[in-house]
């Protein structure tokens, strides 16, 4: 799987208030907590955010509370992927379960500028920065990981394991 | 090894965990609320289950948008109380019978010392305080449980903290708490469990333990932990609705750190916007006016929590620039605040007292902030827009602090208006 576009660079510690702010939360839609998507990090993301584009951050990203809405709304504005330095972990494990690509990877946090355009070989955790021509490393998803990759999330997985029981 | 490695151990059904396994293991107990439950409950019925892995082992609690603060809030509550209905749940809370969730099932015995416990709600790091493994997962993971009686786990490294000697006057388990994170900062026990002991620990009450375990995931830990002794064991006698085992780490267990702190150097702490490790001593912020207090939430809306305020308020007033929100975290703690005349005394402060809610301390409802108010709140989190326009401020603390502020009209320690 590869994944190419353009970059939204954040800094350390974006929780998930920032991400989806609790005050949109009477409702679970995706499409309407899309609209939402980084408001109190940047008033004009959900305006700027175009289908395919890619968000870099730094450390412990997702942090804060558990709310699944964080990554839902991610993936439903479009965003391909997240790569940050680290993620917190809920957000972690929500992001796997939910299906939306993360990849964790120092220097590419730290040398990706906002705007250039990137290509993530998602199976071997490269990720090529076309405008910079330079290549980073992300840090390789645990087997378990990659079976629920494979299943196509949590529930695809549990699935299985219910009808086979 | 630690005591949250033998939790985990024994519920995979191994001799032995180390950090780093992931495991899969079997839950005592499932929680989610009115925000997470409906992503739950719609994942849930995706996996096309037949029934629920155990009806009594599911709690699901409307206390984030309840009551109900508008249509959309009330349509979400709805979903937990028909799914309840549908699979005959025996842990479902209506109105007038609920509490914030992590308040709520400890105090009704519903967890229990040596359980495995998850829930779509970050703070369900909560129960630590009594010896269980408990944490925070998403309401995907809170579907795929609700099937299987099963969630997978990366077993974490733990970090220890010791905390030696006795607690300055007014200083709590909030205090060490926020010193602590403003010690290792917001990520500092990122994937990690937390383990806290020591002589001031030994003897700080099962409300402080709480306080502190609810907040170890604001240092991006997976769980907090305290080993189960005689104040632990006081606590769930005549509660604990099931069965117990009390858990303990082994001598030569391993801990990625080691932390000591000396409690008499530990100050009555602040954490200041917008991050909770942003920590300042109380009595270098007297030049903050404070437009709103909020005492309550899962960290410190217990009784005891109430009566510390209630101590400092008796017989003064709110101060003419701040408003004042006083939230007990249950039911059966409205009552008790009522019973012990605490309701009274804050009324006649002037200040609210509202019936048990998340309210506030997420931005839902019952205290908004608008844009430049400053608030000061006994709750957990302080990030940008936390509790209402994304241009106001939250200030953290303990209930003393939060209410000698509310007497003042600006950050104050109980010593300056006692
Ligand atoms: S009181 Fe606040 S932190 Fe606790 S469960 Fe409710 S919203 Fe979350």
């Amino acid at each position: 799987m590869k994944l190419k576009g353009r970059t939204w660079k954040f800094g350390d510690n974006i929780d998930t208030d920032a991400i989806i702010p609790a005050r949109y939360l009477n409702t679970s839609d995706p499409a309407e907590l899309a609209k939402h998507v980084m408001e109190d990090a940047d008033r004009d993301f959900p305006s700027k955010v175009k289908e395919g584009d890619l968000i870099i951050a730094e450390a412990n990203f997702g942090c804060g509370s558990s709310r699944e809405h964080a990554p839902i709304a991610i993936k439903a504005a479009g965003i391909q992927a997240v790569v940050a330095k680290s993620f917190a972990r809920i957000f972690y494990r929500n992001a796997f379960n939910i299906g939306l690509p993360i990849f964790e990877s120092e220097e590419a946090a730290k040398k990706i500028s906002e705007g250039d355009e990137i290509e993530i070989d998602a199976s071997r955790g490269i990720i090529r920065n076309l405008s910079k021509k330079e290549e980073y490393r992300a840090k390789p998803i645990p087997p378990f990981m990659r079976e629920l990759i494979s299943a196509g999330g949590l529930i695809e997985w549990t699935k299985k394991r219910v009808r086979a029981s | 090894m630690t005591i949250t490695e033998k939790i985990l151990a024994a519920h995979a059904g191994k001799e032995k965990v180390s950090p780093g396994e992931l495991i899969n293991a079997r839950v005592d107990l499932v929680l989610a609320n009115d925000i997470t439950a409906p992503i739950s409950i719609r994942e849930f019925r995706k996996i096309g289950a037949k029934d629920v892995f155990d009806r009594d082992r599911i709690a699901l609690i409307p206390d984030h948008f309840a009551p109900q603060k508008d249509i959309q809030a009330a349509e979400q509550c709805r979903m937990l109380r028909d799914f309840s209905r549908e699979y005959d749940l025996g842990l479902y809370f209506e109105v007038g019978r609920m509490g914030v969730e992590h308040a709520l099932l400890p105090e009704q015995g519903l967890v229990v010392p040596g359980d495995l416990v998850i829930g779509a709600d970050s703070h369900t790091c909560t129960y630590g305080a009594l010896g269980a493994f408990s944490t925070g997962v998403g309401s995907t993971d809170v579907a795929s449980a609700m099937a299987t009686g099963e969630c997978w786990f990366r077993v974490p490294e733990t970090m220890k903290f010791i905390y030696y000697g006795k607690l300055n006057r007014w200083v709590s388990g909030k205090d060490l708490i926020l010193h602590t994170i403003g010690d290792i900062g917001v990520d500092g026990a990122l994937y990690r469990a937390m383990e806290f002991e020591g002589e001031a620990i030994s003897s700080l009450p099962m409300a402080g333990r709480l306080t502190m375990c609810n907040m170890a995931i604001e240092a991006g830990g997976k769980n907090g932990i305290i080993v189960p002794d005689v104040v632990t064991e006081e606590y769930v006698t005549g509660r604990a609705k099931r069965e117990y085992t009390l858990y303990t780490s082994d001598n030569d267990a391993s801990y990625v750190d080691v932390r000591e702190y000396d409690c008499s150097r530990i100050p009555l702490t602040v954490s200041c916007p917008h991050l909770p490790s942003n920590t300042r001593p109380a009595e270098e912020l007297s030049s903050i006016a404070i437009d709103q207090v909020v005492v309550g939430s899962c960290t410190n809306g217990r009784i005891e929590d109430m009566r510390e305020a209630a101590e400092i308020i008796k017989g003064r007033k709110v101060s003419s620039n701040t408003r004042m929100i006083v939230i007990p975290a249950t039911q059966q703690i409205y009552l008790e605040a009522v019973r012990e005349g605490l309701a009274e005394i804050f009324v006649e402060a002037g200040a609210v007292f509202s019936t048990p809610t998340c309210g506030p301390c997420l931005g839902g409802h019952m205290g908004i902030l608008a844009k430049g108010e400053r608030a000061i709140a006994t709750t957990n989190r302080n990030f940008v827009g936390r509790m209402g326009h994304p241009e106001s401020e939250v200030y953290l603390s303990n209930p003393a602090v939060a209410a000698a502020s509310a007497v003042l009209g600006r950050i104050a320690t109980p010593g300056e208006v006692q």
